[in-house]
């Protein structure tokens, strides 16, 4: 189940003309939910993985999970985006922690 | 608030969108980005359209980032060195005289990518960081983000979300092209001097081995929206193709489907079979070891998934703490979600190292040579039409510099071309029907009949029969002619259903003519595969009923027409030319 949608974090992006994890899924998977105006993945077995909405969400209401036919509950990988910089926050099953902190572009 | 979006339900009622423009791109990538800036410098006047299914900030291949950049010439190398390589790479078989060309500029876009920010690590000498002989590492987890601002400062127009379906033509000549909005629900049909094809390769033919449960379907090494429309379009206007039985198996990283050179290249760990054989050096010194033909360090790990000696690693486990945490911020940069895989796994590289696989084969010409047929402009054999990316032909091991600086000579080409071509040509009115109606066919059946098959279904039965019949990797990638007139025939019955499929909305009907197109592709492929009866890419290509590789009758490029006015395809060949000295298979 790919990107997996906080609906208490995610607000349909309701400033927007389209929401931004709608915008930018190069698969046009990304969409909302007509009744709880609340995003969703329209197809998870089409869904690369690449993080794009991940990346694109101001609430940080989502979170990519790897199907589980590839890879076990409950691991995390959370990128937070700067303006030059990304920071990317691991946590694998067993609960152990790894930050990466990198340049996205030059100053 | 969002727009309205609707899936058209009567022909009459589909609005028409006319664009005018003077280059037409078509697929905003990496290549038709650099393409459409590149017109513009040659000449700010002209007015410059970007059609694109997606959108342009994260589309194509480079939507998660790159950790490298393949090919770049660094001072102290040549372009003739660079030619061997390939050449030997690609196992003798390429296009020197495109090689030649593209290697002139080759640098150009990288240069000209880091002067708009993007991170590339440097020597003390100044000179970009190289891993192994070609390759640069770079911090690209943005750099589709930053090329997409400079398309829009440049004043290019860009249509996000425009999916082509096909070229317009008049008397055999490439005058726009025509296709749907998958937002608006329009169509579109866009009318250019010149136009310039860039929509990737083909994902999706074939059955991955990760499709077990409904999540994991697409989780592919290629990126699986580019689904061959370019090579499609060409196929179906008449444009002559070449190589596409050098099909792209590449090893992977096992399950995930992952990229492997960052590792394998990027920190030089040996690739080893369940018995911790260096298999390359162990088994394969004699074709080459471990610089050996990428064909050969594909086939290595499935050959001995087949000899028993399964499964297969590049060991980690000399790596130092340092290594793998580079290693990993890598992949954070090219497909982060691998790093999440490791997580899943708890995976300590120290102890247990990366385990490798086979793809699923993909066809990419920025990779192998697979594409349109073009000249050392980049113009196809449609004229009016030019190409450039992993949709060329003859150019393999192109990858990110080399599909971004095709896109720069396409440009070239195309501005020049346009002087020939002083207005605009008006489509006649029964082409731009026709489309209509094939376009929206599978709206309008689901509106009046309600029922037929939906585009997944006939996907997945085309997945299949290629997976089974035509070399996919749950068959070791091996095929015979029989397997394949078998794939063909059942092709040509699923090509025929198409009348049947149904949408039910916007999205449907672009996966309607996703499979669509990757019949095309499928069809020519195949014959492609049945016309070189002889073994010259392990791998790519291995052919069970011809084992061996027959220079007397294939030492050539096997090229491919579809005639327009019958559907039939014809298969021929074309000579091998030789420019740069030397044995082809060494570099
Ligand atoms: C996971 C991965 C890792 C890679 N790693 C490296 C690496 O480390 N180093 C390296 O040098 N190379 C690497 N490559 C290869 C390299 O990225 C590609 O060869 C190159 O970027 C392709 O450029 P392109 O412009 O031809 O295709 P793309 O950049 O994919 O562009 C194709 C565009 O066409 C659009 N499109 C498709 N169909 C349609 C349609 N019907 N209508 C409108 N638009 C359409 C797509 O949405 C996309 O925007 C990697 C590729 C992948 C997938
Ligand atoms: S971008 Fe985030 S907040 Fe906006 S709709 Fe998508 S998930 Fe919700
Ligand atoms: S991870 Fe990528 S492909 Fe999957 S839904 Fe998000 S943006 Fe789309």
């Amino acid at each position: 189940m790919p990107p997996k949608v906080n609906l208490e974090k995610c607000d349909g992006c309701k400033a927007e003309q389209e929401p931004l994890c709608e915008q930018i899924c190069p698969g046009d998977l990304m969409t909302l939910n007509p009744e709880t105006k609340k995003a969703y993945c329209r197809s998870l077995r089409d869904c690369w993985d690449c993080m794009s909405c991940v990346k694109s969400c101001p609430q940080g209401a989502i979170e990519t999970r790897l199907p589980y036919q590839i890879g076990y509950y409950q691991a995390k990988l959370i990128p937070l985006m700067g303006t030059n910089r990304i920071t990317w926050t691991c946590i694998d099953l067993n609960g152990k922690v790894e930050r990466f902190s990198f340049k996205t572009r030059n100053d | 608030m969002p727009q309205e979006r609707k899936l058209p339900t009567r022909l009459e009622d589909v609005e028409e969108v006319l664009v005018e423009t003077d280059i037409l791109v078509i697929g905003g990538g990496n290549a038709g980005c650099f393409a459409a800036i590149e017109a513009k410098k040659l000449n700010p006047n002209l007015c410059v359209t970007i059609m694109e299914k997606a959108h342009i900030d994260r589309s194509g291949c480079l939507a998660a980032g790159m950790d490298a950049i393949n090919t770049y010439i660094r001072k102290e190398r040549t372009i003739e060195e660079f030619v061997r390589w390939s050449r030997s790479q690609a196992g003798g078989l390429i296009r020197e005289d495109l090689t030649i060309s593209l290697a002139e500029v080759l640098n150009q876009p990288t240069e000209q990518w880091e002067k708009w920010g993007l991170p590339i690590e440097k020597d003390e000498d100044g000179q970009y960081r190289t891993r192994g002989k070609w390759d640069i590492s770079i911090r690209g987890s943005e750099m589709k983000v930053i090329l997409a601002e400079k398309v829009r400062e440049y004043g290019c127009q860009v249509l996000n979300r425009v999916v082509a379906t096909n070229f317009l033509l008049a008397d055999g000549r490439v005058i726009g092209a025509m296709g749907f909005g998958v937002r608006d629900g329009k169509m579109y049909v866009i009318l250019a001097r010149a136009t310039i094809v860039s929509t990737g390769g083909c994902a999706g033919l074939y059955k991955p081995y990760t499709n077990d449960g409904v999540d994991s379907h697409h989780h592919l090494w290629y990126c699986p929206f580019n689904t061959g429309a370019g090579y499609a379009m060409g196929i179906r206007a008449g444009a002559e193709m070449t190589t596409f039985e050098m099909r792209w198996c590449a090893t992977r990283t096992k399950d995930f489907n992952g990229p492997i050179d960052t590792i394998s290249v990027g920190y030089e760990t040996p690739m080893i079979n369940a018995y911790g054989e260096k298999i390359l050096q162990e088994r394969y010194a004699h074709l080459g070891g471990d610089a050996a033909p990428r064909f050969i360090r594909a086939n290595v790990p499935m050959e001995e998934w087949l000899n028993g000696r399964g499964p297969c690693y590049v060991d980690t486990r000399g790596m130092s703490d340092e290594d793998i945490r580079e290693m990993k911020i890598d992949y954070l940069n090219e497909r982060p979600a691998f790093v999440l895989f490791l997580a899943a796994r708890g995976q300590d590289l120290k102890k247990e190292p990366i385990e490798i696989y086979g793809n699923d084969p993909y066809i990419v010409g920025g990779h192998t040579a697979s594409g349109y047929w073009i000249d050392v402009k980049r113009a196809t054999t449609l004229p009016g039409l030019f190409a450039a990316g992993d949709v060329a032909g003859g150019t393999p091991n192109k990858f990110v510099g080399g599909c971004a600086a095709e896109g720069m000579l396409a440009a070239r080409g195309a501005v020049e071309y346009l002087k020939t071509v002083p207005a605009l040509t008006r489509p006649d009115a029964e082409q731009v029907a026709r489309e209509r109606q094939r376009i929206f066919a599978p709206a309008i059946r689901q509106a009046e009949v309600g029922e037929g098959i939906i585009p997944r279904e006939m996907e997945e039965r085309m997945q299949r029969l290629m997976d089974e019949y035509a070399g996919g990797v749950h068959q070791f990638f091996r095929m015979n002619g029989i397997q394949l007139q078998y794939a063909l025939k059942n092709i040509r019955i699923l090509k025929d259903q198409t009348k049947y499929l149904v949408a039910r909305d916007l999205h449907e009907l672009m996966e309607a003519h996703e499979v669509i197109d990757r019949l095309d592709v499928a069809e020519v492929l195949l014959h492609h595969l049945l016309f070189r009866e002889e073994t010259r890419w392990p791998g790519w290509q291995t052919r069970t009923d011809f084992p061996e590789r027959n220079d007397e009758k294939f030492d050539c490029f096997v090229n491919s027409r579809r005639d327009p006015a019958t559907g039939e395809i014809a298969v021929f060949t074309r000579p091998y030319e030789q420019l740069i000295p030397g044995d082809r298979y060494l570099p």
